[in-house]
């Protein structure tokens, strides 16, 4: 029954009268949806990196690292106590069937030298089973095999960081290095990483075979000892019984008895990694939660405004009451009018938002993704706004008595 | 059947504990096609008679019956409908939206009674004609003069074929020659389109185009007599 065009045109035209009051009242609507959708397209970026970063890893990972030793009392820090060896990877990989790969690494830094150039690097060394548990790629050669390590041949794969910093553009397969010294034939050239969540450069790296390693480049305090153990679950769900299965195995192995401390300690990356992704959300609902703050004083704004247009047109009230307005209709004509301010500022303000994501991400240099969820939320959010600030003056305008608007001056 | 019939009507304002009669006791009847003046001083209690005859403003007691219906017990959205439907209304400040074209104010009845857009605009322009402001349609009230506002006010109030106009100091605001202009007018509705015109007015000038005169004084009618305007008299017509 109600006209709804001709009652948006009157809304229009009243907006229109006013530009600059209307303009300030939808600013406040415009900075809180803007706000709102830029900072969770920055948190959203956050959470996208984070989770592009656990699959950069490798997911159903575990981290066996050595114990701590206590020297007279002092406790020493983790991992200062040589427990691991590769015979306890190989024992995990071959007792606990729910583990897919095992990779055993002891790594240090080296100086690698290639003609007349020279790079100093990460050196590790491994198993063939850390190109599944790491997810390396290649880009040309092979990867090391189980004869490699067996043998503790002298090859090595190469991280591109390496490659470019002592091959430059040309192939570097089939080519002699020397680490340590000691000559490499260059097997392997590995895929692009990137960055790791710490900023690390996961390109700047060697690979050996570890019994290598061990015997030719880092030396060992004892027999077949590395530095720590990855592990690769074959299912994600099955990680936390791999965990326990791998403290009661490696316990045995290494002959702790019950009332003794692990002298290892088992440590899930998803975990750590999901950890990072909830603080990141948190970080999003915060951000959010802030900026939602700016479009509740925007609503206020919408209402205070409309209290006012309420009182100036009391008698064009009066007027519309006269010639036949109902209730309805005033209630509508003035909440149509504060839906329009807000809808208006939200459009406004979700280009702006898109606009201001954009530039964070080429100015600062920060991940932002805009999700059409964000948009819909702000927009949705900005229109319950209108209704809600713009219900009391709409509401008071229809209760207005006739004669009494009619008289107002 | 009478178009208008009060009985007893009582409106007493509260003023700081000691209560007011603006109405104190009025019963009138008014038929269709009458053209009546209501005179008195200020606070005589005629625009307070007004407003409830108008459906603006109710009684504290008593009857009002418009068309027969007792508006006593309608609601504020019936009496609206009824504003709408039978009452137009013509105000001493003219009353138009500002910022608003002569036609958007004349179609302002229509629009609330959700008339389509098009048959809206065709008898708002019809109306604006036929009160000789072809051409003025999309002036707005401030780029018209006072006697050019009260006819478009007059073409808003007569739109939607209402029976009853309702003028409250209809010439208070304007001179002597455009008042005459509008009194004119009135007289021409209600004598060649049987239109019912109360009129309320404190100048003697305007009363005497009417045909029924009634006095109010403290809230009471204290005369009430049918008069013979000089428009039924030809022959003693101003030249104005």
């Amino acid at each position: 029954m109600i006209n709804i065009p001709d009652t948006l045109k009157i809304s229009l035209r009243a907006i229109r009268i006013n530009k600059m009051r209307s303009a300030l009242t939808m600013l406040g609507i415009i900075i809180g949806v803007g706000s709102v959708i830029a900072m969770l397209a920055v948190g959203t970026g956050a959470s996208e990196k984070i989770r592009q970063q656990i699959s950069s890893i490798g997911s159903n990972l575990l981290l066996i690292l050595p114990g701590s030793t206590t020297s007279g009392g002092l406790r020493m820090g983790m991992g200062s106590q040589p427990t691991l060896t590769k015979d306890d990877a190989d024992a995990i990989l071959r007792e606990i069937p729910r583990v897919q790969d095992v990779a055993p690494i002891l790594s240090g830094v080296a100086q690698v030298v290639f003609g007349n150039q020279n790079w100093s690097t990460g050196v590790y060394g491994s198993t063939e089973g850390v190109f599944v548990v790491r997810d390396l790629s290649l880009v040309s050669g092979r990867m090391f095999t189980e004869q490699d390590v067996r043998s503790a041949n002298k090859v090595a794969v190469l991280g591109q960081t390496v490659v470019t910093n002592l091959f430059g553009s040309s192939n570097p397969v089939g080519q002699i290095i020397r680490i340590k010294k000691l000559p490499f034939t260059v097997i392997g050239v590995l895929g692009e990483k990137g960055q790791s969540m710490q900023g690390q450069d996961q390109d700047d790296i060697i690979y050996i075979p570890v019994t290598t390693a061990q015997k030719k480049i880092f030396g060992t305090p004892f027999p077949g000892m590395v530095r720590n153990i990855m592990v690769k679950v074959r299912h994600a769900g099955d990680i936390n019984d791999v965990e326990n299965e791998i403290n009661s195995l490696l316990r045995q192995r290494h002959r702790i008895s019950s009332r003794e401390d692990n002298d290892f300690q088992v440590r899930n990356l998803a975990d750590m990694m999901q950890m990072a992704e909830q603080s990141s959300r948190v970080m999003t609902l915060l951000l959010g939660a802030i900026a939602s703050v700016s479009l509740l004083v925007g609503g206020i704004g919408i209402m205070n405004i409309m209290l006012v247009s309420v009182t100036e047109r009391t008698r064009e009230i009066g007027i519309r009451m006269a010639v036949g307005a109902k209730t309805w209709d005033i209630l509508m004509q003035f909440m149509i009018e504060a839906l329009t301010l807000s809808l208006m500022g939200g459009v406004i303000g979700i280009i702006l938002g898109i606009g201001g994501a954009k530039i964070l991400s080429v100015m600062a240099g920060w991940e932002t993704v805009v999700s059409p969820v964000s948009v819909l939320l702000a927009f949705g959010f900005s229109a319950l706004v209108g209704v809600f600030f713009g219900f009391y003056p709409a509401y008071k305008a229809s209760l207005l008595n006739p004669i009494d608007a009619l008289r107002y001056e | 059947m009478s178009l208008i019939e009060t009985e007893d009507l009582y409106k007493i304002y509260d003023a700081g504990g000691a209560p007011v009669h603006a109405l104190d006791g009025v019963s009138v009847r008014i038929d269709s096609g009458e053209f009546v003046a209501i005179m008195g001083p200020s606070g005589s209690g005629k625009s307070t008679f007004m407003n409830i005859i108008g459906c603006l403003d109710q009684p504290t007691r008593g009857r009002y019956l418009l068309g027969g219906i007792e508006t006593a017990r309608l609601t504020r959205d019936e009496l609206a409908t009824i504003r709408n439907e039978k009452i137009g209304f013509v105000f001493q400040g003219f009353n138009l939206l500002p910022r608003t074209s002569a036609l958007e104010n004349v179609e302002l009845p229509m629009f609330y009674r959700s008339m389509h857009h098009g048959e809206r605009r065709k008898k708002a322009r019809e109306a604006l004609k036929r009160l000789g402001l072809e051409g003025r349609e999309h002036h707005h009230p401030n780029q018209l003069s006072g006697g050019q506002q009260q006819r478009v006010a007059i073409a808003r109030a007569l739109v939607n074929d209402v029976p009853l106009i309702l003028a409250d100091e209809p010439t208070g605001n304007l001179d002597t020659k455009t008042s005459i202009e509008i009194m004119e007018l009135l007289v021409r509705l209600n004598r060649d389109d049987q239109m019912t015109i109360v009129l309320v007015t404190h100048e003697h000038d305007i009363a005497a185009f009417s045909r029924r005169i009634i006095h109010f004084l403290d809230g009471r009618i204290v005369s009430d007599e049918a008069h013979y305007p000089d428009w039924e008299k030809p022959e003693e017509r101003p030249d104005q």
